[in-house]
C-alpha cells in the first residue's frame, strides 16, 4: 500500500496538531443567532397576515427576548475576539467579500430594530403599563404606526441572519466539513425550527401550539432533507471532502452526529409531535426542548467538525 | 511585480536555520513559528521517497484570508506580499479558519501574525531571513513577473509544484522537485 508519512515540528497553539481557534462562544453566538432570527421571522410574517391575537405568544411576547438573545450573542462574539480593543474596526470597514463582515452590519440593523419591534407591543401586553413620560408614549404610539413596514425589513433581515449563520462556516473553502452551500439554508432551516419549537413550549393557547408544533414538524423534515444532502454532496465531491463526510460516517462525530442531533434533536421529537398532535398525551414541553438541544447541539458539533477537517497533512 | 519563493526539495536537509533565523529575525514568542519544516516519506517499502520541504505563508495571490477579513487588516502589499495590519486586527481568526496551509496564528499579544517575506528587509534589497541563512542554499526569492530573475528562471527550468494548487489560491512558493 502506498502510504504517506508526514512529519513536522510546528506545534503552533490552536492550530496543532487540530485547528481549535473558536470554542463554545461561536456555537453559541451561532444558536443564538438563529434562534431570534426564527422568532422574528414568525413574529413579522403573522403581524403581516394579521394574526397578531391569535398567535400572540410568536407575534407579541417572544420578540421581548430576541434583543436579549442577541445580546448574548454579540457577548459571546466579543468574548471569543482576542484583540477586543479594535473590536470598533468591525464598524469602519464594510468587505462584501467577507461574511463576517456583513454579518457584523445585518446585526448592527437588526439588533436596534429589534428593540424597537418588541417595544412597539409593550401597549398590547401590558395595558395597565404607566409609560410615566409624554414623548415615550407619542415615541410608542409612531412605532405602532410603522408595525407593517417593519415586519417586512424583519423578514428579510431574519432570513439573512439566519442564513448568515450558516454562510459564516460554508465560505471556509479551507475546511471541507464547512465548504457546503448547504449550510447557509441548514441553519437558517434549524433557527427556524428552533424558533417554532420555542412558541409551542410557551404558548398557553392550545391553537397556537398546536399550530407551532406543525410548523415545527415540516422544518424538521426539510431539516432531515438537507442534512441528507448535506453528505450526498460530500460523498460526491473531492477526496477531503469524502474524509470530511467519514468524521461522521464511522468517524469520531458519528455518534454525536447521528444519536444526538439527528435522532433526539430531530427524528424522535418529530415521532412525538406527530403522537402529541393526534391526541396522544405527549406533553408539548419534551419534544420541543429536545428540538432546542438538538439545534445547539448541530451548531457545537458542525464548528467542531469543520476545524477538524483539513487539506493538507 | 510578484514576489515568490522557489525552495529546492533536492538541497533541503531539514536543518530548521531557516525556522530559527524566522523567529530571531522577527522576535517571533517561544512556541511558535512563521515558518516549519516538513518531512514527507512516501511510498511502499522498499520503495521510499524521502521530501523535505521548509513551509510557510504560500503569498497566495487569490488568497482567502484577505476575502475573509472583516476588517481588512489581512491585506496585500507591495509585490503581492500578504500582509496583517496589527491595529486593525481584531482577532475574530476568520483568516486563520480559511488557510488551507494553517500559516497563521493568533499572537500572544491578541493579533493574528504571519509570514511577511520579511518585508522590511526586502524594502531595502535583502533576502528575507530565512533565504540568506539557508546553509544549502535551498531556497530563492524574487520575482516571478520578472523573466530574467533568477527565480523565474530557475522555476522555468525545473520541475516544480506549489502546494494544494487544488484548493483554488493560486500559491507563491515552488517547490522544486
Amino acid at each position: 500500500m502506498v502510504e504517506e508519512i508526514i512529519t513536522s515540528g510546528r506545534m503552533t497553539p490552536e492550530v496543532d496538531p487540530i485547528l481549535h481557534i473558536w470554542g463554545w462562544e461561536i456555537p453559541l453566538y451561532l444558536f443564538l443567532g438563529g434562534f431570534a432570527a426564527g422568532i422574528l421571522f414568525f413574529s413579522a410574517l403573522f403581524t403581516l397576515q394579521n394574526k397578531e391575537d391569535r398567535y400572540s405568544m410568536a407575534v407579541k411576547v417572544l420578540p421581548l427576548a430576541v434583543p436579549v438573545l442577541l445580546a448574548l450573542g454579540l457577548g459571546a462574539l466579543f468574548l471569543d475576539l482576542s484583540h477586543k480593543r479594535y473590536f470598533w474596526q468591525l464598524y469602519t470597514n464594510i468587505r462584501w467579500e467577507s461574511p463576517m463582515s456583513w454579518g457584523a452590519w445585518t446585526l448592527l440593523l437588526v439588533t436596534p430594530l429589534s428593540i424597537v419591534w418588541a417595544a412597539s407591543w409593550i401597549e398590547d401586553l401590558f395595558p395597565k403599563l404607566d409609560l410615566r413620560y409624554d414623548w415615550l408614549k407619542q415615541a410608542i404610539h409612531m412605532i405602532r404606526d410603522y408595525q407593517k413596514p417593519m415586519a417586512w425589513a424583519l423578514i428579510v433581515l431574519a432570513v439573512i441572519l439566519g442564513m448568515y449563520t450558516g454562510i459564516l462556516l460554508s465560505a471556509f473553502n479551507a475546511r471541507p466539513f464547512w465548504n457546503s452551500a448547504i449550510m447557509g439554508p441548514l441553519f437558517l432551516t434549524s433557527g427556524l425550527s428552533t424558533a417554532a419549537a420555542a412558541i409551542a413550549l410557551l404558548a398557553r393557547d392550545h391553537a397556537e401550539r398546536s399550530m407551532f408544533t406543525k410548523i415545527d414538524l415540516v422544518l424538521i423534515a426539510v431539516e432531515l432533507f438537507f442534512i441528507i444532502h448535506l453528505f450526498m454532496g460530500f460523498l460526491a465531491s473531492t477526496q477531503v471532502h469524502i474524509q470530511a463526510a467519514e468524521m461522521f460516517l464511522g468517524g469520531e462525530f458519528t455518534v454525536p452526529f447521528w444519536v444526538w442531533v439527528v435522532g433526539i434533536g430531530l427524528a424522535v421529537p418529530a415521532l412525538l409531535e406527530i403522537l402529541e398532535l393526534r391526541k396522544r398525551g405527549v406533553p408539548t414541553f419534551v419534544p420541543a426542548l429536545m428540538v432546542i438541544g438538538g439545534s445547539l447541539m448541530l451548531r457545537f458539533i458542525v464548528v467542531e467538525a469543520g476545524q477538524a477537517s483539513r487539506w493538507l497533512y | 511585480m510578484r514576489y515568490a519563493m522557489a525552495i529546492d526539495t533536492k538541497r533541503c536537509v531539514g536543518c530548521s536555520d531557516c525556522v530559527v533565523a524566522c523567529q530571531t529575525e522577527n522576535n517571533i514568542p517561544i512556541g511558535y513559528c512563521r515558518d516549519w519544516i516538513v518531512e514527507s516519506m512516501s511510498g511502499t517499502y522498499p520503495e521510499l521517497q524521502l521530501e523535505i520541504r521548509s513551509e510557510r505563508c504560500n503569498h497566495c495571490s487569490d488568497a482567502p484570508c484577505v476575502r475573509a477579513c472583516p476588517t481588512q487588516a489581512s491585506h496585500v502589499g507591495k509585490g503581492g506580499i500578504v500582509l496583517v495590519e496589527e491595529t486593525e486586527c481584531i482577532g475574530c481568526k476568520a483568516c486563520i479558519a480559511s488557510c488551507p496551509y494553517d500559516a497563521r496564528f493568533v499572537h500572544p499579544e491578541g493579533y493574528v501574525d504571519k509570514c511577511t517575506f520579511c518585508i522590511h528587509r526586502v524594502e531595502k534589497g535583502q533576502n528575507p531571513a530565512c533565504v540568506d541563512v539557508c546553509p544549502t542554499h535551498a531556497m530563492i526569492f524574487g520575482d516571478m513577473d520578472d523573466p530574467n530573475s533568477d527565480i523565474a528562471k530557475l522555476v522555468a527550468r525545473r520541475k516544480w509544484k506549489t502546494l494544494i494548487p487544488e484548493a483554488g489560491t493560486k500559491p507563491n512558493i515552488y517547490y522544486l522537485l
